[in-house]
């Protein structure tokens, strides 16, 4: 079997070459395509159970027990699937309340969350409070722009992580938001908050040139959008990145009707999105990758 | 000779071709899937959260306390009944704890009106009430502030003309809302003596425009949630029965 596949990728191969033009260049076949999913989710704020039917808002929205079937049928329809959340997963419910954020985490890694970043709230039992559920989440915390030498979470959190699906590398970092003003000291303690956009200039470079990623994804909790104010959101954090293909938001609860496109700093289309909160929606990205060498004269076509 | 030249040039680009064979970004597609009752719950899922669920559920319909009638913040236009209650809790509950630190007592609670989340409906009250009532996980601190800064904190509520929660504090206002007569524990105030206000963490920190609570002339941070004073007051009390007052009204001639 593995004889015939590789007479009939040669015999694609020197079609292709017969084919004139592109030559050399198109050793690798061109038939070749991987797909890589990203599903994610926002601000679920301890919600495992469904809205009620009654519920004045969102009747009979959410529920983790069904996205759950949502996302085993995704992996069995595409096994080279990366699952995120963008912060605020702690508070919302009594659920909170009573364990602290210990049935959140524990649901996450049942549904193989691969990673996570911090949001706002989940602050809201204290940086030790987090700290003390993080046995129970089997899901990497990460966070670029907190520093966290001088607290508890010091060597807890990554900055980045490089997941492999299918030979393609995909780099995931966090960035959070301001905690100042927004979070109480007391609880934040000596977390340092360092700028979001120099940071994500320098995590995006170190997965590209560094770690050689094919796939670069910043897991937000800045906000979408903050219009008439100089307050950085996911929107600014796009305009201002080079090699991001994808950032996932948090934090404003925004409801999108599609993913946003935006130019990013060299004029390259990348996607911004949120499904806005509760667990209401699930966000799906699909990339499709193949070994046209090719890129800059073929570029990449979005489809939302 | 020259054929070797080709031959090697020939190698150079297939090992360059062979050597970028990197996968290239082709194409994106984007959506989000709503989450609702079409889907299947999977069963392994719900049966992990059932055990915490009945936990949780038993404790919050576990029951505290009456209450004689259903209490609205909408009933009342400057103070309301159940606005009374929850600044009369707050000082109830948190001054021993501020007196046993400082040896002062508070002098007066103020509180925001949007900060009650519900009603307290007819019947019994359980746990669950005081998670509808007070779903944040605020907590009540105590701020030193010169007399001349409670004119201030009076001047914030007869703008907002509104019935944010106060206990210790007493107002009459005119038809224009112009203060005819404010004291704080039945006496005037004096402009040069330090109150000791009781309040939220998040109105400390500007919240509701509250921007008088800053500078001031110290704080004490209780770690007292507000939800668990709530708690604390409906365990010890049989009956809850509050009404509107005067501590906050206006005389029309």
């Amino acid at each position: 079997m593995k004889r015939r596949d590789f007479i009939q990728q040669t015999a694609a191969t020197s079609a292709f070459i017969t084919l004139g033009g592109l030559g050399l260049s198109s050793i690798a076949t061109a038939a070749q395509q991987k797909k890589i999913t990203i599903l994610h989710t926002n601000d679920v704020h301890s919600h495992i159970d469904p809205f009620g039917p009654d519920d004045g808002k969102n009747p009979n929205q959410g529920g983790i027990a069904r996205r759950a079937s949502l996302i085993d049928d995704i992996r069995q329809d595409n096994p080279n699937t990366l699952l995120l959340d963008a912060g605020d997963i702690f508070q919302g419910t009594p659920y909170f309340n009573y364990y602290g954020g210990e049935l959140e985490f524990k649901l996450m890694s049942k549904l193989k969350y691969d990673a996570a970043t911090i949001g706002n709230h989940d602050f809201d039992n204290g940086i030790d409070g987090l700290f003390a559920q993080l046995p129970h989440a089997e899901f990497q915390f990460l966070s670029a722009n907190y520093d966290f030498s001088n607290t508890i979470l010091d060597g807890s959190v990554k900055p980045y992580k490089v997941f492999i699906k299918d030979g393609i590398k995909i780099g995931v970092f966090g960035i959070g938001i301001q905690l100042e003003g927004l979070v109480l000291k007391n609880l934040y303690k000596e977390t340092e908050y360092l700028n979001p956009v120099e940071i994500s200039q320098d995590m995006s470079r170190i997965l590209k040139e560094d770690e050689g990623c094919d796939l670069i994804i910043c897991l937000s909790h800045l906000g979408y959008n903050y219009s008439n104010s100089e307050k950085i959101g996911d929107l600014k954090l796009a305009e201002n990145s080079t090699n991001i293909d994808l950032i996932i938001g948090g934090h404003t609860h925004t409801f999108l009707p599609k993913p946003t496109v935006v130019k990013n700093k060299v004029g390259n289309n990348m996607l911004v999105n949120q499904v806005g909160c509760y667990g209401i929606n699930l966000g799906k990205i699909d990339f499709y990758f193949d070994k046209d060498n090719n890129k800059s004269a073929n570029g990449t076509s979005i489809i939302v | 000779m020259r054929f070797q030249y080709v031959l090697i040039l020939l190698f150079t680009l297939i090992f360059w071709g062979c050597k970028d064979d990197s996968w290239h970004l082709k194409k994106i597609e984007g959506k989000q899937i709503n989450i609702n009752e079409k889907l299947d719950t999977k069963k392994e899922i719900d049966e992990f959260i059932k055990p915490y669920r009945e936990h949780v559920n038993a404790e919050l319909d576990s029951v505290l306390s009456y209450s004689v009638d259903t209490y609205s913040k909408k009933d009342g236009k400057l103070n309301t009944a159940i606005g009374n209650l929850f600044a009369d809790v707050i000082y109830e509950q948190s001054n021993p704890v501020f007196k046993s630190r400082t040896g002062n007592d508070i002098d007066m609670v103020l509180v925001n009106h949007g900060g009650i989340r519900s009603i307290i409906s007819k019947g019994d009250i359980t746990i669950r009430t005081a998670y509808e009532i007070m779903p944040f996980e605020n907590s009540i601190v105590v701020v030193g502030l010169k007399g001349e800064r409670i004119n201030e904190l009076i001047n914030y509520l007869t703008q907002a003309k509104r019935a944010h929660p106060i206990s210790g504090l007493k107002l009459t206002v005119d038809e224009a809302f112009n203060v005819i007569d404010a004291t704080i524990k039945g006496e005037p105030i004096d402009v040069n003596k330090i109150y000791y206000v009781a309040t939220n963490d998040y109105l400390y920190n500007g919240g509701d425009h509250m921007t008088f609570f800053q500078p001031n002339e110290g704080l004490e941070v209780l770690n007292y949630k507000i939800r668990n004073a709530l708690l604390d007051y409906f365990t010890k009390t049989d009956t809850i029965k509050p009404v509107i007052d005067n501590r906050f009204i206006q005389i029309t001639p």
